[in-house]
Formats: structure tokens, C-alpha cells, sequence
């Protein structure tokens, strides 16, 4: 019988790939664009904000202080931590980096009490960037996306169209991030395309 | 539709939360020392008052917390938010006074 050669990283199929294409068409720079972040690397975070080893240990493994304040997060170069509950974070980094950052983190974390676990296969990211991006939200969204109530930096876990959802804003222009779990993915972008079509300009011709 | 406070995300809607039903029931210290009745009473039996109630909700679809809550039945009025394992606000709530700790 023949070997079947199979790539772990260049075979992997993404929850989204196979709409890659319908996101790009449904997609309008100049209004909403949304697309897939395929493969983050995802890793659950837990210990206590009170335990100053635990918070020093991050800092040395991740070069970052992770946030406390409610529904922020924190930038350190290409890595970013999501405040999920007051012991619970998710960290967030380029495809590939998991082994490099859990192995760092069980490093530094040795004998703290805490809990690190790659969730990277839990979900996967939509972003969802334009003029319009707050208002396609709003038709599925319960929260208030206007500036004086949330911004670039935060984020919060919510329901969108009935799907229980990771929500980042990533950048002024709006920007947003949508950390969704696989099996639901399917039906939130084509949800998002469907209320993004009415901000399509018409063809030119 | 309720906007309740969630004591760590802050004002959210209701569709993000559960109730856990009546606060402030203490768990039996040895439910192996009571008879079929008193175990039940435990497990089942609940106040059912026409006013104000302490109850137990979690953020179920945000920072999954718990936290307890003096919610009126009639009117819906949120009264008071406090966290796990405290008592609830003076003269707040169905228990007045009587208020065990939770068993934590
Ligand atoms: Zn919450």
C-alpha cells in the first residue's frame, strides 16, 4: 500500500477556507470587508491578578503585563492578551507561535498556580474592518459599539446573531476581530455577509 | 428585556445571562445525617416570594461569573448586585436579616 504523505501545517483545511473566496466578493474596502485569520495561535490563560508571581511569571514569558481592568487588552509586539474574567485570559499570537510561547509559559510559570492550554483548534477569527463594520454588528449585537462605550483595546464575550462570540476592536477605521468557534463559523460569516450587502456599492457598469 | 449589571463587564442584556435560581440556600454541612424529607427540603423546596428575591445568576455568555442579585418579581426591578459569598445589602432582599452565608 502506498504512504500517504500528509503535511500537518500546509494540508491543514481552515474552518472559513472554503468561503475565502464568497468573503472576498461579498467583501467592499470602501464599506465592510471581512475575511478569515486562519490559525492563530490561542492559548487559555488562568491564575490570580493578586498572585505577584503568577503576573511577574507572564511578564517574563510573554513580555507583557496581562490586563486586569475589565474587557481590555494588551499589546506586546505580534502577541496580545484578551481579558476574558478576573482570573482568565486569552492570549493571542501568529500561526505557529503556541509551541515557542507554552513552552516559555511552563517555564516561568513552575510551580505558580496557574493554567496554560493551547485553545488554538477552539476558534477561529473573523475580521471585520470599514466605515460600516460597527453598523453590520449592531443588526445582531445587544452592546453599544458607539466610541464613548467601547473602542481599539477593548474587548468583551457577547452573543452576535445568536452566536456566543470572542469581540475585539483592533482599530479606529472600526476594526474588529470575532473569535467564533469553529462549528459556528460557517454560520456567522455568511450571517455578517448577509448584513453587510446592503453597504455594497452597485457595479459600475 | 433587562439590562443587568454584571459586577465585572458592567451593564449587559438579559440574553447573556442565567439565573440559578433562590441565594443564599447553605448546603447541609452532613447530608449523609438527614432523612429523605430534609434532604428534599434542600433540593427542592425554594421561596417563591411576590417581591423582592435574592437570587443567584451568572454571565453565562460574557465573563461566566457568578454573582447574586435582589430582583423584584413583580416589577423586575433590579435592586441590588453583590458578589458571591457576601450578604446582600441591608434591608434588601427576602430574607432580611436571617441571611446564612453561603457555604463556599
Ligand atoms: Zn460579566
Amino acid at each position: 500500500m502506498a504512504d500517504v504523505l500528509i503535511n500537518p501545517v500546509a494540508d491543514r483545511l481552515s474552518p472559513l477556507e472554503l468561503l475565502r473566496v464568497t468573503l472576498a466578493a461579498a467583501s467592499d474596502p470602501s464599506q465592510v470587508a471581512i475575511r478569515e485569520l486562519p490559525f492563530l495561535c490561542q492559548i487559555a490563560l488562568r491564575g490570580s491578578p493578586g498572585n505577584t508571581l503568577f503576573m511577574a511569571a507572564v511578564q517574563k514569558a510573554l513580555g507583557l503585563d496581562l490586563p486586569v481592568k475589565a474587557g481590555s487588552v494588551v499589546l506586546a509586539g505580534s502577541v496580545r492578551a484578551l481579558w476574558l474574567g478576573p482570573d482568565e485570559w486569552l492570549v493571542v499570537a501568529p500561526d505557529g507561535a503556541a509551541p515557542a510561547l507554552l513552552s516559555a509559559l511552563a517555564a516561568a510559570l513552575e510551580g505558580v498556580h496557574a493554567q496554560a492550554v493551547d485553545v488554538s483548534a477552539n476558534r477561529t477569527v473573523i475580521a471585520l474592518e470599514g466605515p460600516r463594520a460597527a453598523e453590520v454588528l449592531a443588526k445582531g449585537l445587544t452592546l453599544d459599539l458607539h466610541p464613548r462605550a467601547f473602542g481599539p483595546g477593548r474587548v468583551t464575550q457577547t452573543i452576535l446573531a445568536r452566536a456566543a462570540v470572542i469581540l475585539e476592536q483592533t482599530g479606529e477605521a472600526p476594526a474588529y476581530r470575532l473569535y467564533v468557534r469553529n462549528s459556528f463559523a460557517t454560520y456567522l460569516a455568511s450571517w455578517l455577509m448577509d448584513a453587510a450587502a446592503e453597504y455594497r456599492l452597485p457595479p459600475l457598469c | 428585556m433587562l439590562l443587568i449589571s454584571c459586577p465585572h463587564c458592567g451593564p449587559c442584556d438579559e440574553t447573556e445571562f442565567h439565573c440559578g435560581g433562590e441565594a443564599h440556600v447553605a448546603r447541609p454541612h452532613d447530608p449523609a445525617a438527614l432523612d429523605d424529607a430534609a434532604w428534599g427540603a434542600f433540593i427542592f423546596m425554594r421561596n417563591n416570594p411576590k417581591g423582592q428575591f435574592n437570587e443567584r445568576w451568572v454571565h453565562a455568555a460574557g465573563c461566566r461569573r457568578w454573582f447574586n442579585m435582589v430582583r423584584d418579581t413583580v416589577t423586575h426591578r433590579i435592586l441590588a448586585v453583590y458578589p458571591m459569598g457576601s450578604r446582600p445589602p441591608a434591608g434588601l432582599g427576602h430574607l432580611g436579616a436571617a441571611v446564612v452565608e453561603d457555604a463556599q
